[in-house]
């Protein structure tokens, strides 16, 4: 018999969709059980409690968690998340229920014993309900209490050999796609550079001194499994500078109908033969392609790296072999400013260990921003505000054309007076000879 | 004055107001610092349990040790 009854949260089971609130019944049915004989340090019946408050806050239609905390592990300034209920005496087990964050491998590989692993800390320690993954790609464990914080912190670190991830004005957890390890189309080694930054920037990860979030992401290509573009303040997208590999052999394979586009990944229904015109070359969005009925051609210089021909006929097209990245900044989701895509900044780098370029790069925009930027702010506000040319003089990034995005109407890039020979100043009366009022 | 002392002072002058501050609010107390020296001067006095991190989750604040809203008043 469940401790509160939950009409409203019930219907979120109807649907064809996985629930959340099946999977916290099952949680509450577990520890009711408790088939392990654990000693659990928090309230057994936590998720039921977390059941009953939820449902009181749909209904009521207001939020019954408190804003923040001073919560923590010592020395760290993220990771945890203090959150308090304002309803403590109907729901005890869920009277404080604190967040913590803890940084996934690389790529999200686990092996099950680590998840294992992570479920006895947090079965025994917390409430056992988890949210795999977070926005910034994050394990995060959902509730617990302060004295617990310690102890978890204590078996993440020394037994399992991995750290909490970021909350607050800090670095958040870097995140990459699974890259080079099983994708093709991966430009360059997104996991050894995510795992190389997060080593080298533990400070800005666990002590916070920036004026708000800052997020990196790597996606090993355009088509953006982590979604770089538009979630990180600093993303790193892989592309290439050379020719589109072609097989037309192989393409001709496709046109055939030998070989199944997009790999048979829409083959759950008839979509009738294939069309290479109407499926690839039509749907460029530059038009930089044509097929003659023997032969595809892609003119290199239009091309705008956005992956659909190549994710359409993966056997016959390949991405180039002059491989790096873009760099984009300031995408953020719409909180105090509205959401916003990253911008470019870097066309192309090559991403080569240590990684030297993209640190004095990285290290040059948060000098700036934690400078100039005001709290609370994005560096993509700031670089809103502050315009992108002074972006582009802080990094010391040549003005380049492929960052304008609609040439005459937003030309951000203007002269300094001291690149002017002669700058600003003239003489009025030596004007005046030559030009009559 | 040492460093720590400027911070610990500029926090108790204003506790009757406010016991919470952005990292930002620090950095004209130390003009000639740039924000890195002024974050290892902090970190030093969170190290030595002089000062506490705030976070809503999103924004961490600086505060001094005890002051404001504790853990105690929140049920625990």
């Amino acid at each position: 018999m469940a401790k509160f009854q939950t009409p409203l949260l019930d219907q979120l089971e109807s649907g064809p969709w996985p629930s959340f609130v099946s999977d916290i019944k099952q949680e509450a049915a577990s520890r009711a059980k408790n088939p392990k004989g654990l000693d659990y340090q928090i309230p057994q019946d936590a998720p039921e409690d977390l059941l009953g408050l939820v449902e009181l806050s749909y209904r009521d239609k207001e939020t019954h968690w408190k804003h923040g905390g001073i919560v923590g592990v010592f020395g760290y300034g993220g990771g945890v998340i203090g959150r308090y209920c304002d309803r403590p005496e109907e729901y005890p087990g869920v009277a404080h229920f604190h967040t913590i964050r803890v940084n996934q491998p690389s790529g999200k590989y686990y092996s099950t014993k680590f998840l294992r692993d992570l479920c006895d800390i947090w079965d025994l320690r917390g409430s056992g309900i988890t949210n795999m993954h977070g926005s910034t790609g994050d394990i995060v464990f959902i509730g617990t209490q302060t004295p617990q914080l310690e102890e978890i912190f204590y078996e993440l670190t020394h037994k399992m050999n991995t750290d909490l991830g970021g909350s607050g004005s800090n670095l958040r957890t870097p995140a990459a796609c699974l890259g080079q390890s099983r994708c093709e189309f991966a430009c360059y080694n997104t996991q050894d550079v995510c795992y190389q930054l997060t080593q080298d920037y533990q400070d800005e990860l666990h002590r916070p001194a920036f004026p708000y979030k800052f997020k990196f992401k790597f996606d090993g290509c355009p088509n953006g499994c982590v979604c770089a573009m538009a979630r990180s303040d600093f993303a790193v997208v892989g592309t290439w500078k050379d020719d589109i590999k072609i097989d037309q052999e192989q393409v001709k394979a496709y046109v055939a109908g030998e070989l199944k586009p997009n790999a048979g990944a829409h083959a759950g229904r008839d979509w009738g033969k294939f069309d290479i015109e109407k499926e690839v070359v039509n749907l460029c969005p530059s038009h930089c392609m044509k097929w003659d009925g023997s032969k595809l051609s892609i003119k290199t210089s239009e091309c705008v790296r956005c992956m659909h021909c190549i994710n359409v006929m993966p056997r016959a097209l390949r991405i180039g072999d002059e491989r790096g990245a873009s760099i984009l900044i300031g995408a953020k989701a719409p909180v105090v400013e509205g959401a916003q895509m990253g911008s470019l900044l870097v066309p192309f780098v090559p991403v080569e260990a240590p990684y030297d370029e993209l640190k004095d790069l990285i290290e040059k925009i948060w000098d700036w921003w934690m400078e100039e930027g005001k709290n609370r702010e994005r560096v993509g506000e700031t670089v809103k505000r502050m315009s992108f040319q002074k972006l582009l003089e802080v990094t010391e990034v040549e003005p380049q054309p492929c960052q304008v995005k609609a040439p005459r109407t937003n030309p951000f890039i203007f002269f300094r007076e001291d690149e002017v020979p002669g700058g600003w100043k003239r003489d009025i009366t030596e004007f005046r000879k030559r030009h009559q009022r | 004055m040492a460093d720590e002392d400027v911070v610990i002072e500029f926090l108790q002058g204003k506790s009757a107001a406010k016991s919470k501050f952005y990292f930002k609010d620090f950095l004209p107390l130390f003009p000639d610092k740039g924000p890195r020296e002024v974050k290892k001067i902090l970190t030093k006095l969170v190290n030595e349990q002089k000062l506490e991190f705030w976070s809503s989750g999103s924004t961490t604040m600086y505060g001094l040790k005890g002051a404001g809203k504790q853990a105690g008043a929140e049920g625990e």
